[in-house]
C-alpha cells in the first residue's frame, strides 16, 4: 500500500507521539518544580513508543508520505530496537549522577528528539528523508555529547563531533546529489531501476557512492570515518555514550543497509542480492569491514585510561564484524546483521551500565577504578561485566557467540575465507583486552584507593535484565532468530 | 524428566552449581558438601554405564537427539561409544576426587566450587556431544571456568598463566569454528551431526580435507599439547591449584586426542592418512623425547610432572596413528591410564606443597624418613609413570610400541628408548626429594592425611588392577576403535588421495 500524507498519520503514531512529547517536555520543564519527574515522564514516553512500534508490527507493508518513508518488517525491527535503546537510555539517565547534575528537562527532550530522528533513519526510503533524519539525529547528538557543560572533555567531544559530522554529512549530501543526477530520482526503488538499466558510467557512480559512504560510515563509526568516536565516547555522559554506541549506530546501519540493498542492489532470487551498475564496491566494502574490525581491536588493546574509550574502539571493531554480514549481500547476511545488532544492543548497553554503576560510586572511569571490583562490594556488577565482556568476545554460551556465529556462517557460506579468517583472528585479539577488564575485576585485589561500589535497585534491575537476556539468548535464541529472519525483507 | 543417564551426568553438576550460588557465602562446609553431592550421582551412573554398556557393537549408545535450533539444524545430540565412555568414566571419577582434593580451599569458596562444577558439566558435555555445534559450545564453555580457576586460585604468576591458556585455546577453537561452518555448508542438507558428517566423508574433496584437517589438528594439538603448541601447559600447570592441575592433565589434555579420534579420523579419513605420519607419528615421538628431556631439566616438582605429561601424551599421538589394532587400542588405553597416573602425581605434588609451601626439587631431601606413607604412594605413582611392568601405563605403552613396530620401526625404537629418559628423571627426582639425609627444616612435617589418601586410593587401585588385567577397558574400547580404524584405512583404497594413501606408503 502507498499512502498519502493524511492516511499515513495513523501509521506514524510513535513518531507523532515522540514529537509531541519533545515539545511537551520543554514546556513541562518550565512548570514542574520536581525535576526528577521529567525522567519518569520520558521513560513513560519511550515505553509507549515501544508499544506503538509493536502494534505496527502486524500492519500491512507499504510506504507512507508519498513513498518517502517505508513501512516494512525491516524498518519496524530497527524501530523497535531503537525505541528499546531509547527506553534503556532514559532508564540509565535516571540512575546517572552525571545527568542528575545537569538541566534535566532539556536533556530528556533532546534524547527523545534524537530517538525521533533515528526512527525515521530506520525507515527512510528516499535520499532526502534519509539526509534529513540523519542530520536531525546528528544535531541532537552534538548537544548531548557536550552535555556535561563544565567538563573540558565534553566540550572537546562536542566540537569534534560537530566538525567531523559537518564534513561527513557535507560529503554525503554531495554524493547524494550525484546519485540524483545519475538516476534522476531520490527514491530508493526508482534509483535502483534507473541504475539497473545500465546506462550510467560506473566511475561517477563509484565516486557518488564513496561520498555517501562517508556519511553513513561516520554514523556507524567505520574506519576511516571513526575518528570522532573515541573522544566523543569519552567526553559524553555515560548514558549518552551508550545511546550513541547502540541507538545511533543501529540507526546508521538500518539506513546503510536499506540504501545499499534497495537502491544499489537487486534481489537475484534464492536469497542472493547483486549490485547494480558495477561490482567495484564489493571489494571496497570487504576491505572496509576487515580494516574496521582490525583497527578497532588493535587500538583497543592498549586503552587503560578510560573504559568508555576502550568501549569506543570495541564498538568500532563490532561495526567491522557487522559489516561482514553486509559484504556477502545475501539474506543470510542480512538476518545475521539484524540478529547481531540486537545482541550487540544487549551486551554493549550492559557494559555501559556497569561503567556507570562504578562511576556513580567512585567517580572513576579508568581501568584501575575497576581493580578488584568483585571483592569490594561490586560482585554482581563484576559478574555481569564479565558476562558482557565474554559475550562481546564471542564465547558460548552467550548471545554474542550466536551473533558472531551467524555472521561467520554467512561469510563462510559465500566462500570468503580470507574475511572469515580475519574475523576469527580478530576475535582472538579482542579476547585479550576484554579479558584484561575481567582480570582487573576478579584476579587483581583492590589496593584500597578505589572506593566501595554499591548498586541501587534502579540500575540493578536494568543490569539484571540485560544480563539474563545475554545468557538466555546464548542458549535459546530460536525466537529472536525467527523474528530477524522474518524482518530481513524490504518493501516492495 | 530426561531418561538418558548421560543428560543427567552432564547437567547434574550444573544444577549443583546453581544450588551453590544460592547458598550463603560463609557456609563453607555446606558448599563443599553440595559440590561433593553433585559429583556422586554422575560417578554412580558412570559405574552403571560401565556395567550395562554393550561391548559388542560399535554404534553409539544411550543416544538422545532433540532439535535445539531447528532453523539451523542444530541438535542436542548426545551418546557414547567405546572411546567416549572411557573418557566419561575418567571424567566422572576425577571430578569426584578433585572435589575432595579442593577441600582445603579457603578463598572465595562459593565461587570456586560453582566454577568447578560448571567445568565438570562442560567436560562431560564435550565427551558426550555428537553434534558439532554442541561439541563446540561445551568445548568453549570449558574455557571460562578454567580461566577463573587458574586466575583467582592459582600461584604467583596465575594471571599470566590464565590468559596464556585462554588465548592459546581460543586460537585453536576459532579455527575449529571455521571448519565447523565449512563442513556444515559443504553438505546438503546442511548438518552439524557428526555421524552424518562422517557418512559423507567420501564426498569431501582432497583440498578441502587437507585444509580442514590441518585447521582442526591445530585446534586439538594445542589442547594435547603437541610440540610446538605446548608452551601454555607448563605455565598453566605450575600456577593452577592442585585439583585444577589434576583436571587439566587428567581430562583436558585428553580432549585434544579425543577430538582427533572423534572428528578428524571419521570425518576426514583421507586427510588423516595423508598427515598421520608427520603430524601424529613424528610429532608424537618428538613429544615423547622432548617432553622427557625438558622434564629432566626442571627444578620445580610440578613443572617436571607437567613436562612428563607432554611426554606421555606423545604415546597417545603415536599409537593412534599406527592404524593397527594394538596401537590404537594402546593409545586410548594410554589416555585413560595417563589420566589416573598423572592425577596421582599432581595430587602428590599438592600434598608436599601444602606442607612445605614450595616445590623446589633440590630443596627437600630425606622425605622418606619423615613421611613414609606419603613416600610409598609417591613410589607407586612414579613407578607407574615410568611404565614399570605390572602397573597400568606399562600395558598401554607396550601396546603402542607393538603397534608402531609394524610400520614405523625407527620411530618405535626412538620412542622405546625414551623410556630410559623417563626412568632417569623419575628416579633422579625420587632420589633428590625422598632419599638421602632428612632436611632439618622439614622434620616436623605430618604424614599424608586420611582425606589425601582417600583421593589417592581409587586411582591407586585402578593403576594396579589395570596393570595386571587391562581387559575391562580394552573390551570397552575394542569394537569402536576397530571400526574407526577400518573406516580410516578403507578411505585409503580409492578416493581422491588413494595414491598417497595407506600408512606404509606415507612412511
Amino acid at each position: 500500500m502507498n499512502l498519502d500524507n493524511f492516511q499515513s498519520l495513523s501509521y506514524s503514531f510513535p513518531a507523532l507521539f515522540l514529537g509531541f512529547a519533545v515539545v511537551a517536555l520543554f514546556m513541562l520543564d518550565l512548570v514542574i518544580s520536581r525535576k526528577e519527574w521529567l525522567g519518569d515522564i520520558a521513560l513513560l514516553v519511550t515505553a509507549i513508543v515501544v508499544l506503538g512500534v509493536v502494534r505496527l508490527l502486524t500492519s500491512e507493508a507499504g510506504t507512507l508520505f508519498h513513498g518517502s518513508v517505508a513501512l516494512d518488517e525491516f524498518g519496524l525491527y530497527f524501530q523497535l530496537l531503537i525505541a528499546l535503546a531509547a527506553f534503556a537510555t532514559v532508564w540509565m539517565s535516571i540512575g546517572s549522577r552525571e545527568v542528575q547534575r545537569t538541566n534535566q528537562g532539556e536533556y530528556y527532550a533532546i534524547v527523545l528528539a534524537a530517538t525521533l530522528g533515528m526512527l525515521f533513519m530506520a525507515s527512510a526510503n528516499n535520499l532526502l528523508m534519509a539526509y534529513l533524519a540523519l542530520e536531525f539525529v546528528s544535531l541532537a547528538s552534538y548537544v548531548l555529547a557536550g552535555y556535561s557543560r563544565h567538563s573540558r572533555r565534553a566540550g572537546e567531544a562536542s566540537l569534534k563531533y560537530l566538525i567531523y559530522g559537518g564534513v561527513a554529512s557535507g560529503a554525503m549530501i554531495y554524493g547524494m546529489s550525484w546519485i540524483y543526477g545519475l538516476a534522476g530520482s531520490l527514491e530508493f526503488g526508482a534509483i535502483q531501476q534507473a541504475l539497473a538499466s545500465g546506462k550510467e558510467a560506473s566511475l561517477p557512480l563509484y565516486v557518488a557512492l564513496l561520498l555517501t559512504l562517508a556519511g553513513l560510515g561516520y554514523k556507524i563509526s567505520a574506519f576511516p570515518f571513526h575518528m570522532w568516536a573515541p573522544d566523543v565516547y569519552q567526553g559524553a555522559p555515560i548514558p549518552v555514550t551508550a545511546f550513541l554506541a547502540v541507538g545511533s549506530k543501529t540507526a546508521g546501519f538500518a539506513l546503510m543497509i536499506r540504501f545499499f540493498f534497495t537502491a544499489m542492489a537487486h534481489q537475484n532470487g534464492g536469497g542472493v542480492y547483486e549490485w547494480v551498475g558495477g561490482d567495484g564496491w564489493h571489494q571496497l566494502l570487504l576491505a572496509l569491514s576487515a580494516v574496521t574490525m582490525t583497527y578497532g581491536n588493535l587500538a583497543a588493546l592498549n586503552q587503560q585510561d578510560n573504559l568508555k574509550r576502550l568501549l569506543a574502539y570495541s564498538s568500532i571493531a563490532h561495526a567491522g564484524y557487522v559489516l561482514m554480514g553486509f559484504v556477502v549481500l545475501t539474506d543470510d547476511g542480512l538476518r545475521a546483521m539484524l540478529f547481531y545488532l540486537t545482541v550487540y544492543y544487549l551486551m554493549n548497553l550492559g557494559a555501559f551500565v556497569v561503567v556507570m554503576v562504578v562511576a556513580n560510586s567512585t567517580g572513576r572511569e579508568d581501568l584501575a577504578g575497576f581493580r578488584g571490583l568483585a571483592w569490594r562490594g561490586g560482585a554482581l556488577p563484576a559478574i555481569a561485566m564479565a558476562i558482557f565482556m565474554f559475550s562481546l568476545t564471542g564465547l558460548p554460551p552467550l548471545a554474542g557467540f550466536i551473533g558472531k556465529f551467524y555472521l561467520f556462517a554467512a561469510v563462510v557460506q559465500q566462500g570468503l575465507w580470507l574475511l572469515a579468517l580475519i574475523g576469527v583472528a580478530n576475535s582472538v585479539v579482542s579476547l585479550f583486552y576484554y579479558a584484561k577488564i575481567v582480570r582487573t575485576m576478579f584476579l587483581d585485589q583492590p589496593i584500597g584507593g578505589e572506593g566501595a561500589v554499591a548498586m541501587d535497585w534502579h540500575n540493578g534491575v536494568l543490569l539484571g535484565l540485560l544480563t539474563i537476556a545475554t545468557v538466555v539468548l546464548g542458549i535459546f535464541w530460536g525466537p529472536l532468530f525467527d523474528l530477524a529472519d522474518r524482518s530481513a525483507r524490504f518493501f516492495p | 524428566m530426561p531418561t538418558n543417564p548421560l543428560t543427567w551426568m552432564i547437567f547434574l553438576p550444573l544444577l549443583g552449581a546453581a544450588v551453590i550460588l544460592c547458598l550463603p557465602r560463609n557456609a563453607h562446609q555446606l558448599i563443599k558438601s553440595v559440590a561433593a553431592a553433585a559429583t556422586v550421582p554422575p560417578l554412580l551412573m558412570a559405574f552403571s554405564l560401565f556395567q550395562s554398556f554393550d561391548r559388542t557393537i560399535a554404534d553409539m549408545q544411550y543416544v538422545t537427539k532433540i532439535p535445539w535450533i531447528a532453523s539451523f539444524n542444530i541438535e542436542y545430540f548426545i551418546g557414547v561409544d567405546g572411546i567416549s565412555i572411557t573418557m566419561v568414566l575418567l571424567t566422572a571419577l576425577l571430578s569426584f576426587i578433585c572435589i575432595f582434593a579442593s577441600w582445603g580451599i579457603e578463598k572465595a569458596v562459593k565461587g570456586y566450587f560453582a566454577l568447578f562444577l560448571l567445568l565438570d558439566t562442560a567436560m562431560m558435555g564435550v565427551f558426550c556431544a555428537l553434534d558439532f555445534f554442541l561439541f563446540f559450545v561445551f568445548w568453549e564453555v570449558m574455557l571460562l571456568p578454567m580461566y577463573f580457576l587458574i586466575g583467582i586460585w592459582g600461584g604467583p604468576r596465575r594471571e599470566y598463566a590464565a590468559i596464556k591458556f585462554f588465548l592459546y585455546t581460543m586460537v585453536g577453537s576459532v579455527l575449529m569454528l571455521v571448519v565447523m561452518l565449512a563442513l556444515y555448508f559443504y553438505n546438503d542438507p546442511h548438518t552439524f551431526d557428526l555421524l552424518e558428517l562422517a557418512k559423507r566423508a567420501p564426498t569431501y574433496s582432497a583440498t578441502f580435507q587437507r585444509f580442514a584437517w590441518l585447521a582442526l589438528f591445530i585446534g586439538f594439538a594445542i589442547k594435547i599439547p603437541a610440540f610446538p603448541f605446548h608452551t601454555w601447559l607448563p605455565d598453566a600447570h605450575v600456577e593452577a591449584p592442585t585439583a585444577i592441575s589434576v583436571i587439566l592433565a587428567g581430562v583436558l589434555l585428553k580432549m585434544g586426542t579425543y577430538g582427533i579420534l572423534r572428528i578428524n579420523y571419521p570425518i576426514l579419513p583421507q586427510g588423516t592418512l595423508e598427515f598421520a605420519y608427520w603430524c601424529l607419528v613424528a610429532l608424537g615421538v618428538l613429544n615423547i623425547v622432548y617432553g622427557a628431556l625438558c622434564a629432566m631439566a626442571q627444578t620445580d616438582f610440578k613443572k617436571l610432572i607437567a613436562y612428563s605429561s607432554i611426554s606421555h601424551m606423545g604415546y597417545v599421538m603415536f599409537g593412534m596413528a599406527t592404524f593397527t589394532s594394538q596401537g590404537i587400542d594402546g593409545a586410548v588405553l594410554q589416555m585413560f591410564n595417563h589420566g589416573t597416573v598423572t592425577a596421582m602425581l599432581f595430587l602428590l605434588v599438592g600434598v608436599i606443597y601444602d606442607r612445605a609451601h614450595h616445590r623446589e626439587i633440590n630443596g627437600f631431601g630425606g622425605i622418606a624418613g619423615i613421611m613414609p606413607f606419603y613416600t610409598g604412594w609417591t613410589a607407586l605413582a612414579f613407578f607407574a609413570a615410568m611404565g614399570l611392568p605390572g602397573l597400568s601405563a606399562f600395558i598401554s605403552e607396550v601396546l603402542v610400541l607393538l603397534g608402531g613396530w609394524r610400520y614405523y620401526p625407527v620411530m618405535t625404537l626412538i620412542a622405546a628408548s625414551a623410556v630410559v629418559l623417563t626412568a632417569g628423571y623419575m628416579l633422579w627426582t625420587m632420589q633428590r626429594i625422598y632419599l638421602g639425609a632428612p632436611n632439618e627444616k622439614y622434620l616436623t612435617l605430618p604424614d599424608i592425611s586420611a582425606r589425601e589418601v582417600f583421593t589417592l586410593v581409587p586411582l591407586g587401585i585402578l593403576v594396579v588392577v589395570l596393570g595386571v588385567y587391562p581387559q575391562p577397558i580394552l573390551d570397552l574400547i575394542g569394537v569402536s576403535l576397530h571400526k574407526l580404524n577400518e573406516v580410516v584405512l578403507s578411505a585409503g583404497q580409492g578416493g581422491p588421495l588413494a595414491s598417497t594413501g595407506t600408512p606404509p606408503i606415507v612412511r
